[in-house]
């Protein structure tokens, strides 16, 4: 852990070499995600509800969501830029160090630009805030807690599975960007609306109905099953298939080469 | 200290025309070639040596350092290093080598020199004390003093090169790889590697073992060289072996008034109306017969007999085993 702060530390490092670019990268993350949020807005404007919910549960669902996504590519890009770091020879580097190879693959970025969306993401929630006609108690804040950590950790669990594919090939990939960053879009809205069968695959498959549509239910109090807040510790259990498929891939690689 | 025996490796390379007609046809029905980068390489490297591998490219040097610092997985053989296998106890392993590839970086584009090194003591879990004591030495080793503090990015290739030694090692490996340590440096940055290589191996004894194109290198630095092509060791002496084996080879420079015949066993190299250079083997034909040729044939003018160098001795190496 204290190695991670570490490799952050030398990234801020780097960032401050170039305080300008910086802060208009931090600007423009925060205009991208400002837009997302005037279509929603406008959207609105025209229809009162989606499916059952009304402006403020999808405002709510999607400043989280767009959290748990900024969080999740904050700290995982290294995964998410993969194909450089193994065009680069930055794993082949990576192997002759004495940790584990994860670690040095989180460390190897930072990108400290997404605290532009973060900061979007959570003004956007602060000010739905104002407006909800619930009372929050407890359990509502425990439960938004772990909707940040376990969509993270799907988010991030996605992430590690892009780069576990990229030591097989890194052709065609791009379909992959359908479920994170597609699934970041998608998930602005509560997963329910698409019909039962993305419900299902997002429930099952790739757990993000876990960490969104279902907790969101208790949220907005839609629903009295208190065990609905730990189903996005749940989805974190995706994690591990993931960091399987990725030990798989780094055996394939160290057995076949770049 | 290194023991390599019968080490194989082939890597499927995907082939396929340009062009996107062709590329979008190898993504159905991909034709993939065999290469065979490692055939059957066998040696051993005791404490202390520095080794220089030589080879043309592509002919195995960089698979077998990336096999020996525990990257890549051999299709067969088996490798024990320092009593390790590489590729199975790759953390505990590779606290006890030094990597350095000479065309990839490990050091931070844009900050300090020492922040980068700061990292690598957290990654080889240095304590204070031990990271000092090697950065001092290093430091006086090297002549980094100055260069600490200065962004990466502001450094010269030579500086960087430097730096970069002294990087993989601040945790004192008892081995250091080096895959082609003097690529691009000029002549003076070149000759301050060198000394430096030499000065560790002596004081600390480490194993060196690198990969080089100049010649050079090998002739200040190793006392051994293994010659690898087309993934099989086709050489392993010391230099002076090398030397002796083709030190019946001279080459002869020569000018004459008059046009000559030359004589059997030479080998000319470059010919100008009245100037020759040749080779000449001693074994079929000796100095004094081209000489007496010569003044048969007509007055020599000048006259010179050179030592068959390295690089040549290399280039007939490669040819006579086929390699290139």
């Amino acid at each position: 852990m204290k190695l991670y702060w570490h490799y952050v530390m030398l990234h801020l490092k780097s960032l401050w070499q170039y305080k300008t670019s910086t802060l208009l990268l931090l600007l423009g993350q925060f205009l991208v995600a400002f837009n997302l949020f005037l279509g929603m807005w406008f959207l609105f404007q025209r229809f009162h509800q989606v499916a059952d919910f009304i402006l403020e549960e999808v405002v709510l669902c999607f400043s989280i969501v767009l959290l748990q996504f900024s969080l999740a590519e904050m700290f995982g890009r290294g995964f998410d830029s993969f194909p450089i770091l193994i065009n680069k020879g930055e794993l082949d580097r990576m192997m002759v160090r004495p940790k584990s190879l994860m670690l040095q693959v989180l460390g190897a970025k930072f990108e400290i630009s997404r605290i532009g969306r973060i900061l979007q993401a959570l003004i956007t929630f602060l000010a739905v805030y104002q407006t909800i006609p619930w009372d929050w108690g407890f359990l509502e804040y425990l439960t938004l807690f772990f909707m940040l950590v376990g969509g993270s950790a799907v988010f991030m669990g996605m992430f590690i599975l892009y780069a576990s594919f990229c030591f097989f090939t890194i052709e065609g990939l791009e379909f992959f960007n359908i479920f994170t960053d597609g699934a970041r879009e998608f998930g602005s809205y509560p997963l329910a609306i698409y019909g039962r069968r993305i419900l299902q695959f997002t429930t099952v498959v790739i757990p993000y109905a876990l960490t969104q549509y279902y907790p969101l239910l208790l949220l907005t109090h839609k629903t009295d099953q208190k065990w609905f807040a730990l189903l996005p510790l749940v989805a974190m259990l995706f994690l591990v298939p993931c960091i399987a498929f990725w030990c798989f891939g780094v055996h394939h690689y160290r057995s076949s080469g770049s | 200290m290194i023991q390599v025996e019968h080490l194989s490796k082939s890597f499927q390379i995907r082939k396929r025309q340009a062009g996107l007609k062709s590329s979008l046809r190898s993504f159905f029905v991909g034709k993939s070639e065999n290469i065979q980068a490692l055939d059957d390489l066998s040696f051993t490297i005791e404490t202390g040596e520095i080794v220089g591998m030589i080879g043309p490219n592509g002919a195995g040097k960089s698979t077998t350092i990336k096999i020996l610092s525990g990257i890549l997985v051999p299709d067969s053989g088996t490798c024990t290093v320092l009593q390790y296998c590489p590729w199975k106890s790759r953390k505990e392993y590779v606290k006890k080598i030094g990597v350095v590839l000479g065309q990839r970086s490990q050091l931070f584009w844009d900050v300090p020199v020492e922040d980068t090194y700061g990292l690598l003591k957290d990654l080889y879990d240095l304590s204070p004390h031990e990271y000092l004591d090697s950065l001092q030495e290093l430091i006086q080793m090297l002549s980094l003093k100055e260069l600490l503090p200065v962004p990466v990015r502001q450094l010269s290739l030579g500086q960087r090169m430097r730096c970069e030694i002294a990087a993989a090692l601040l945790h004192r490996p008892q081995i250091l790889f080096l895959d082609e340590p003097t690529i691009g440096l000029d002549a003076i940055s070149k000759t301050a590697v060198r000394r430096f290589i030499r000065e560790l191996n002596q004081r600390r004894s480490t194993t060196v073992i690198l990969t080089t194109h100049d010649m050079k290198d090998i002739e200040s630095l190793s006392t051994r060289i293994l010659l690898v092509g087309k993934g099989k060791l086709l050489l392993d002496g010391s230099l002076e072996e090398l030397r002796h084996r083709f030190g019946h080879i001279k080459e002869v420079s020569f000018r004459t008034a008059e046009p000559i015949i030359l004589p059997k066993g030479a080998k000319i190299l470059e010919q100008t109306e009245y100037r020759t250079r040749l080779r000449l083997d001693l074994k079929s034909c000796s100095l004094n017969q081209l000489l007496l040729q010569l003044s048969q044939n007509g007055g020599i003018e000048d006259l010179a007999v050179e030592e068959n160098s390295i690089e040549e001795i290399v280039a007939q190496l490669y040819q006579q085993y086929n390699i290139i």
